[in-house]
């Protein structure tokens, strides 16, 4: 962490196209727009801010994929090496053969494994977990209200930047 | 934005905005209970009760206090199973597949039907504990080393897949609901007047603050598990149908089961979605969200896959004919004339004929016999695994084991507790959840409100007049 604490100004709007306007042309006059947060997804924010595509579709494919193998492993470990048994004169003792008896654990091995994978991967990078305590900026940015924030170097910055929310659309102004 | 066109029926009516949106769906939950939630709980918990009594005392006693015999030897216990499981499947169609579909109308129903599914599986899984009898040795279908040396569990068997499809559809469907009641659960947080609520509110909201990538990475993985949960509710019926359709039981030993055990589960899971929300609807002044035009998407979903069901019926009748083997046409006209006719054809009238009656869009738009026809197919569709189960097997290969089956109060008492158990869940959900998904709602309500088309069609009748 940085020795000095980020300082930022709040606009907040109450409107979702009017925030998603306001990024490009407050950008354009140079200011820092470091995130919106809203009550609900905007199409296209996160092109209009440039953030980086997530990439937690490609981990759920990697547990996906584990969950898979070590599903296989397991039935290729009991039913096949440790105690291959004979049921109805059909032997386990290839694993190719019995194959598409073990699709149905195997599948849903595979899906247990992405979801849940996927879900606490998606929990621990966003912080969320239950005790955290959040950052509340406006008591109504998770009901019908828009938090830009935009960075600042210091306080004699505030008299501009809210002037320029201003004319963007913002309804209201926090600094912290 | 998203312009959506204006003969298209508003999925949300009157003139909403996003805090009335968040207004409507907090009150229930921020508000006190009346005298007729109070009723349903009392009732549901009377009924909660008597399953506890009734589970007690067969595990107490033994399993030999149920109606089985040696020649029916799976009866309610299988027959509630199955239907449970079956209801919940509507929840994860709903909010998987009409997901992928893009269905904007899923917004106002995915929430409490996803409850429905897990509190349906809950339902379920009561079956299987109970029927083992000796639930403390439940462990024993897990592929867990054991004192019996070397002796694993068969991954070959039908039952080892439904112990493995079970958990995994309740694990993954409980997930995908609690990830979409985070955010929800943050509006009610920042809402909370009480040092309590503000305190349970901030604990089950995970601290989440809907910055641009919170967002960005909640909508990717809402469409991922939606592509995951897809194939996996489709799998689970298609495992729980494998149960019979493995064996060598006439009447059982069918292929056609797999896809006519999905057709019929999202058929009766769709139906309890229509019982619970037409009161749902009603008693937490929902209608403007849960509309008729909702209710009769749904409609429209029984009358499909009540057809597809009643298709299947007719073609097992078929085929038992056209095998030709003497068996398995003795098990199909036992069925429909046998001791069990009864049972056979409420089936056939319940799941059959009654959705038939939604061809008619009068019916169809209409709340009351929206809600009767529920209830029949409700009942339809419990007959349907009864008649499955027990008509196959109370007349087997040797006439001198010939049997019938007489289900015991305690059985019953299993079966309404159940019931009980399942309706004390969803009160409880009604009254500290927010009912309606109100995140993902906000965002249709400039492309599908009322107020908002009115606003538009205003909007494109002056410049015609300009022009």
């Amino acid at each position: 962490m940085s020795a000095s604490p980020k300082k930022f100004v709040y606009g907040i709007f109450n409107d979702d196209e009017v925030v998603l306007n306001a990024i490009g042309s407050l950008r354009k006059k140079g200011l820092k727009v470091k995130d919106v947060i809203s009550p609900f997804p905007i199409h296209g924010l996160d092109h209009e801010l440039g953030l980086d595509r997530t990439r937690i579709s490609i981990c759920a494919f990697i547990y996906g994929m584990t969950g898979m193998s070590l599903a296989l492993l397991m039935i290729w470990y009991m039913n096949i090496f440790d105690w291959p048994m004979d049921i109805g004169g059909k032997p386990s003792y290839a694993f190719y053969k019995n194959l598409p008896a073990f699709i149905p654990v195997t599948f849903e091995s595979t899906v247990l494994c992405a979801a849940h994978g996927m879900v606490i991967t998606f929990l621990l990078r966003s912080k969320l977990l239950p005790g955290v305590e959040p950052n509340v900026i406006h008591p109504r940015m998770a009901d019908d209200h828009f938090v830009m924030a935009i960075q600042i170097k210091d306080d004699s910055e505030i008299a501009n930047v809210e002037a320029q929310l201003k004319s963007a659309g913002a309804v209201e102004f926090i600094n912290k | 934005m998203h312009k959506e066109s204006e003969l298209r029926p508003p999925l949300i009516l009157g003139d909403k905005t996003w805090h009335d949106i968040t207004e409507d769906v907090c009150r229930p939950v921020e508000s006190k209970a009346n005298k007729w939630w109070w009723l349903a709980f009392s009732v549901s918990s009377a009924a909660l009760l008597w399953w506890v009594i009734s589970v007690s005392y067969t595990l107490g006693t033994g399993l030999g206090v149920w109606g089985l015999n040696k020649t029916v030897g799976w009866a309610w216990d299988i027959t509630n199973f199955v239907w449970w499981v079956g209801i919940g499947h509507a929840g994860t169609l709903i909010s998987a597949i009409l997901l992928l579909f893009r269905q904007k109308w899923r917004l106002s129903i995915n929430r409490s039907a996803e409850a429905m599914t897990i509190f349906a599986v809950i339902c379920a899984a009561t079956f299987i504990v109970s029927h083992m009898g000796r639930p403390w040795v439940g462990y024993w279908p897990l592929p867990l080393a054991n004192q019996f040396g070397s002796l694993w569990v068969n991954f070959n068997s039908p039952l080892v897949w439904d112990v493995f499809a079970i958990s995994t559809y309740f694990s993954v469907s409980l997930v995908f609901w609690y990830t979409g009641l985070i955010p929800d659960f943050a509006v009610i947080r920042d809402r909370a007047k009480t040092k309590m609520s503000k305190r349970i509110y901030t604990i089950l909201s995970f601290g989440w603050v809907g910055s641009a990538k919170n967002w960005q990475r909640f909508e990717e993985v809402s469409l991922v598990l939606a592509g995951l949960s897809t194939p996996l509710v489709l799998s689970v019926h298609s495992v729980v149908s494998m149960d019979f359709a493995t064996s060598v039981i006439p009447g059982w030993h069918t292929t056609i089961f797999p896809p006519y055990f999905v057709a019929g589960a999202i058929f009766s899971g769709f139906a309890m979605v229509q019982t619970l929300l037409i009161i749902v609807r009603k008693v937490l002044n929902l209608e403007d969200y849960i509309t008729i035009y909702h209710i009769d998407m749904m409609n429209r979903i029984i009358l499909i896959t009540g057809s597809i069901v009643g298709v299947a019926y007719i073609t097992e009748f078929f085929i038992a004919w056209y095998s030709g083997v003497e068996y398995e046409q003795y098990a199909f006209i036992n069925r429909a004339t046998g001791p069990y006719w009864w049972a056979y054809w409420s089936m056939m009238t319940c799941n059959v004929i009654t959705p038939q009656l939604f061809w008619s869009s009068k019916l169809r738009e209409n709340v009351f016999a929206t809600f009767i026809i529920s209830i029949f197919v409700n009942v339809g569709m419990w007959f349907e695994r009864f008649v499955i189960i027990v008509t196959s097997l109370h007349r087997d290969y040797i006439p001198s084991s010939w049997a019938m089956y007489h289900p015991t109060w305690v059985e019953a008492g299993i079966y309404i507790g159940s019931i009980g158990l399942f309706f004390t869940c969803f009160l409880i959900f009604a009254r500290v959840f927010p009912v309606i998904a109100m995140s993902e709602l906000k965002t249709i309500i400039k492309s599908s409100s009322e107020g908002e088309k009115k606003k538009a069609a205003k909007h494109s009748n002056k410049s015609e007049s300009h022009a």
